[in-house]
């Protein structure tokens, strides 16, 4: 909402200046986004001027070199100017910018020379000034201003509003009636205690009663709660005079003719809409109100064809519908430049249809804006009332006697009991039920004295919006009481606060990818349906249950993601082109899956890493870190894996698994006794293609599984305090056999002595022969009360050796 | 004998002074203490002297032994001390050659870094944290938060539908619900999560990251939403910072406000030293941060009392506030993060300045 200073301050002036307006209105719920100048700068450079002598340029048809005297502003004599617009003439008096004028789009004017003629500024035509649309012509002061005395010198903002301060309104959806400058100045007038003017509507020269001349049908009050018409007859249209046009350039809207100004600029004074229908151009002169036909086409005002359902609304007239109710007009009954008889109409309609129908149309205006937040039927006979008055003004129109006025009466104005602690209560400051009848007063509230607080009577303009005790202590808190509220802590009984399991497991897997070196990246939720076949994954795999948004805002993004894969490579794919080598990234974040029971989704929290390039920098020390290949490769991020896991102390393993885009060789389940967390595996090389990625390795599990599986407490368990015995063996097996397998083999022979055995280096190639390879295994005995010797332990690696050779195995070496 | 000892001891210490390093001293040490040396011999043949002899020859040769052995022992530490230092001069190195192998850490998300921060300040007022689903019913995304039938925010220019009924969750407010639903009063509460709206330009991302909060007792007044924000803000944006509530409208707050937080950039002054105007506030010296306000009537009236959450909640016995923070704003306010395409790139050097 765009509010002229100068229009607002004609309701309320605080004598303030515009910062401390601004401050005030802000801090009391009216927040000031902006403040525009409207118009002009440098505002003493623009004066009236009376054109001497007007000639043809020598070197140019179209310009003409004036002789303009200034007046005092000029005192060595008139200025000459070169002035392209085809009505000066001699004799007119002219709005006249001199150089160092700063023009209402910020250039500033020099001296000039206009095909060799120096010319010493501007004639003016409206639109120069942002004070009218037109630029047929310059301003010809005399017959805009008949009754204005004008002589050369005087300063131009004297008679033409020049400039304006523009204050941008956040108004919030409950207040439509600050959707009006009245309601704006009221707001004023409650946060600074400044005299409030009366309501401009307050006198009306129009009257009640019936009107001949003109019927008005409405066949569905539900949607139309009050319509009211008044009929205006000798109306000459024409341009509206300077001043109106201005103040709606100020306030954001284009002047058209005085007639449809007059509408605007009454609903931008009170905040109801209004439409001037030519009577002449309504067949029959009886409108009526109906819901429209399925599929029934209007065309609005616009030149657009709309089609209409059920729930909208549309007047119309004998031969059809004439416009879209509280929406836009039709081009049928427009007001013209030979309307003679206006019928005017103001309504009010349903709210929520308004916004329904706005929506479903994609036709927002002015109207529909505030329609759509529900007025007061009171506010019909506002608008009219203002209307009435411009009409006879600027128009001269003759308000025909009485008003069409259907509907039934609204509602009585509900009254509330505003309990005085119970304000206290809910603030935590103290405010006197004297002052809160103040504030009340001051929002147009009317008050009665109880014991124990007010009986607050609610305008008809806030009936929607204050409807509870709680609003009244809201409207009595903006004015005065949330700017001086101390600063307290709640009691807090019974409050401790903590994280829950699965957000501490969170918090600690992601830690531990961080301590691996790992970068978190945030990737989006949304993802493209082609996710899926670039990922390979086949018709009827579950990560094709996905959730899909009705209304997406491209195609690209119309899917829930099913997998973290996608944002993971495609993170990798943003940082390779820019020529990152290393790329270790995770995400910890939702994926989502369509679930067969519940309308929401099955939505769980995933974490997924992924390792592309070179894993190790370069070193002056040569190679890389010790026994680690500088590859992304299964094992590479099976390590990062091992390092999440291990920090929960799990009972882990992988198997062998297929996945879509993984590499069928390279790939494998991550399970905690039955429960599958996830996958881990390097990206199949025509995924990886598809993001233009060398080897990448990935893991994703699910961590609401690993939460589970984790153990919220870490037991004591004894140990030892004698020191283990440590063995290595070398066993030649076939190559088949798995590790996992011959770990868990010589672990069970080895019983109670030996707590751990693990490989520790593999070797294949021509010493162990075809088809085989050796693994080296770490042997670690310990006894809970002495130290094993060699000969201590001599039995149990005989088990060993012989469970081994059950594989197929033999000692090396 | 005695004699013998006496040269002896005086021949081995001329040895041992003289001797300059460690290996030259070990080689004296076994010449003249060592098994098969003279001194230990004679001590050795203590035993077949006259009994006359064997006190005094004894004595002797064990004082000689003794005597040595200190001297070799402070020789021995003079002279590896002095090795030490040898050795420790040709053991330099460039210390200015990087680590190896270089192993930096990663770091988290500066968006996850700052929800955190906030969840860890929260939980240090006494709020546990919850989360609930990003897909979410229009009952508890819109209708049990008391936005009206026609609220401009459910219009689907505004926000993405799965289905007429559910839509991705525009806010984290309805686990205000969830949590009154689930738990008895008093509760307080943060709910950290991913929320969505159907806005792509240069200030809105589709979708964002709020923390929301909510206290409900029998008497949390709007005074205590000023003290709790005011420590928040103190301990994100620094101790110097005072808080403003400004009245605003949301549908499910009663009385409602936007929250200020003095600008930490230009010290809530709106210009800088040299008198440029603060760009970070434009020179109002406040910066939005989020939106709160006592919790409406309403919205108590929507929780249905179950054995859950018995008592349940009475409009007229409970009251409390809530708010929804932007993480994205805190976090662009706090870093400088000048755009917020940034948070979604994912450019590791973005990333990396954060970690």
């Amino acid at each position: 909402m765009r509010v002229p200073l100068p229009w607002l301050r004609e309701y309320c002036d605080p004598e303030l200046d515009t910062a401390a307006i601004e401050q005030r209105l802000t801090m009391t719920g009216t927040k000031v986004e902006a403040i525009h100048r409207h118009g002009v700068d440098a505002i003493e450079n623009f004066v009236v001027g009376e054109v001497l002598k007007c000639e043809r340029h020598p070197d140019a048809d179209r310009l003409s070199v004036c002789e303009v005297d200034l007046g005092g502003a000029r005192p060595e004599g008139p200025a000459t100017i070169v002035c392209g617009a085809a009505n000066v003439a001699a004799g007119q008096f002219v709005g006249v910018a001199r150089p160092g004028s700063i023009m209402p789009d910020g250039t500033k004017l020099k001296k000039a020379k206009l095909r060799g003629v120096a010319s010493e500024g501007m004639i003016l035509a409206e639109d120069e000034l942002a004070i009218g649309v037109d630029h047929d012509g310059i301003m010809v002061l005399q017959d805009l201003l008949p009754e204005v005395e004008l002589q050369p010198g005087r300063p131009l903002a004297e008679v033409l509003p020049l400039a304006a301060e523009v204050l941008e309104l956040e108004i919030t959806p409950n207040r439509p009636d600050c959707l009006g400058v009245y309601g704006v100045a009221r707001e004023l007038h409650a946060a600074t205690g400044a005299p409030l003017a009366p309501a401009p509507w307050s006198e009306d020269l129009g009257s009640s009663g019936e009107l001949a001349g003109a019927e008005v049908l409405v066949e569905c009050p539900e949607l139309c709660p009050r319509f009211t018409a008044r009929v205006f007859e000798d109306v000459t249209i024409a341009q509206s005079p300077p001043w109106l046009k201005a103040r709606l350039m100020a306030a954001g809207q284009r002047p058209i003719n005085n007639v449809v100004d007059i509408t605007n600029y009454a609903m931008l004074l009170s905040g109801q809409p209004l439409h001037a229908f030519d009577l002449d151009r309504v067949a029959g002169a009886r409108l009526r109100v109906r819901r429209a036909q399925p599929g029934e086409q209007v065309q609005t005002l616009d030149g657009q064809t709309r089609t209409l359902d059920e729930q909208m609304v549309v007047i119309e007239d004998a031969e059809g519908p004439t416009s879209i109710a509280g929406l836009m007009g039709g081009v049928r009954s427009e007001v013209q430049s030979d309307t003679t008889r206006v019928l005017m109409e103001v309504a009010t309609w349903n709210g929520p249809n308004i916004h329904r129908s706005s929506w479903q149309l994609a036709l927002r205006s002015e109207a529909s804006s505030r329609f759509e937040k529900g007025l007061a039927p009171e506010q019909c006979l506002h608008a009219q009332a203002l209307a009435t008055r411009l009409m006879i003004e600027l128009c001269g129109a003759r308000v025909l006697p009485g008003t069409i006025d259907v509907g039934s009466p609204p509602a009585p104005a509900p009254t509330i009991h505003l309990r005085e602690a119970r304000v206290q209560r809910i603030l935590g400051v103290t405010i006197a039920s004297v002052r809160q009848a103040e504030i009340l007063g001051a929002l147009d509230f009317q008050t009665q004295a109880l014991p124990d607080g007010l009986q607050v009577t609610v305008p008809a303009v806030r009936r929607e919006d204050v409807t509870r005790e709680i609003d009244l202590i809201e409207e009595v808190a903006r004015i005065d009481g949330v700017d001086r509220l101390p600063a307290t802590l709640p009691a807090r009984r019974g409050a401790a606060g903590s994280l829950s399991h699965p957000q501490r497991v969170r918090r600690a897997a992601e830690d531990a990818l961080v301590g691996r070196g790992l970068h978190e990246i945030v990737g989006w939720s949304f993802t493209d349906p082609g996710l899926l076949d670039r990922l390979r994954i086949p018709a009827e795999h579950h990560l094709r249950q996905v959730v899909t948004l009705e209304n997406p805002l491209s195609e690209a993004q119309s899917l829930l993601r099913p997998t973290l894969m996608g944002s993971l490579l495609d993170v990798a794919h943003h940082n390779v082109s820019r020529g990152q080598p290393k790329i270790a990234i995770f995400e910890s974040g939702a994926v989502y899956r369509a679930a067969a029971e519940s309308p929401l989704a099955d939505e769980h929290h995933a974490l997924g890493a992924l390792l592309s390039g070179e894993l190790q920098p370069r070193s002056w020390r040569g190679g890389t870190a010790a026994g680690t290949a500088n590859e992304a490769d299964f094992f590479a991020i099976k390590g990062v894996l091992a390092a999440v896991l291990g920090r929960f102390k799990l009972d882990w393993r992988v198997e062998a698994a297929q996945w879509p885009f993984l590499h069928p060789g390279r790939s494998a389940s991550v399970l905690v006794g039955d429960v599958k967390l996830g996958f881990v595996g390097e990206i199949h090389p025509l995924v990886a293609a598809q993001w233009d990625l060398a080897r990448t390795a990935v893991f994703a599990i699910d961590l609401g599984k690993l939460a589970a599986a984790a153990a919220p407490v870490a037991h004591f368990k004894a140990f030892a305090s004698v020191p283990p015995l440590r063995q290595d063996i070398a066993v030649v097996l076939p190559e088949v056999v798995a590790a996992a397998e011959v770990l868990e083999r010589v672990l069970k022979a080895g019983g109670s002595t030996l707590t751990q055995a693990e490989v520790f280096d593999v070797y294949s190639g021509p010493q162990v022969g075809e088809g085989k390879r050796s693994l080296a295994l770490a042997l670690t005995f310990q006894a809970p009360d002495r130290t094993l010797t060699d000969e201590d332990v001599a039995p149990v690696r005989k088990r060993i050796i012989a469970a081994l050779s059950e594989l197929g195995g033999e000692l090396r070496g | 004998m005695i004699e013998r000892i006496e040269a002896l001891k005086a021949e081995a210490e001329a040895s041992l002074v003289a001797a300059t390093t460690s290996e030259a001293l070990e080689e004296l040490r076994v010449r003249y203490l060592g098994r098969k040396a003279e001194l230990p011999q004679l001590l050795r043949g203590v035993a077949s002297l006259q009994p006359e002899q064997r006190g005094a020859v004894g004595r002797a040769a064990n004082q000689a032994r003794q005597a040595l052995e200190a001297l070799i022992e402070q020789r021995s530490q003079a002279l590896s001390g002095a090795e030490l230092e040898t050795q420790l001069q040709a053991d330099q190195v460039d210390v200015t050659l990087p680590g190896a192998p270089p192993q930096p850490l990663g770091g988290l998300h500066v968006l996850s870094a700052t929800t955190r921060e906030l969840e860890d300040i929260f939980m240090g007022l006494g709020f546990t944290v919850l989360e609930g689903p990003e897909v979410e019913t229009v009952h508890y995304n819109f209708d049990a938060l008391n936005h009206s039938p026609t609220h401009p925010a459910r219009a689907r220019t505004d926000t993405f539908y799965v289905s007429d009924e559910v839509v991705l969750r525009t806010h984290t407010s309805p686990m205000q619900i969830r949590a009154m639903e689930a738990h008895p009063p008093p509760l307080y509460v943060v709910i950290p999560g991913r929320v969505y709206r159907r806005d792509l330009d240069a200030t809105h991302t589709p979708q964002f990251h709020q923390v929301e909060g909510l206290a409900v007792d029998e008497d949390i007044t709007l005074a205590d939403l000023k003290g709790t924000l005011l420590a928040f803000a103190r301990a994100i944006f620094g101790d110097e910072r005072d808080v403003r509530l400004r009245p605003h409208f949301f549908p499910f707050t009663e009385p409602s406000v936007e929250v200020d937080v003095s600008c930490f950039n230009c010290e809530g002054r709106g210009f800088l030293r040299d008198g440029a105007r603060c760009h970070l506030c434009k020179g109002e010296g406040w910066l939005e941060v989020l939106g709160a306000g006592e919790v409406d009537p309403n919205v108590y009236a929507h929780v249905p009392t179950t054995a859950a959450n018995a008592p349940g909640y009475d409009p007229e016995k409970v009251q409390g506030f809530a708010w929804g923070m932007g993480v994205e704003r805190i976090a662009m306010l706090k870093h400088g993060i000048p755009d917020l395409r940034l948070y979604y790139e994912n450019d590791l050097r973005f990333l990396e300045q954060f970690s």
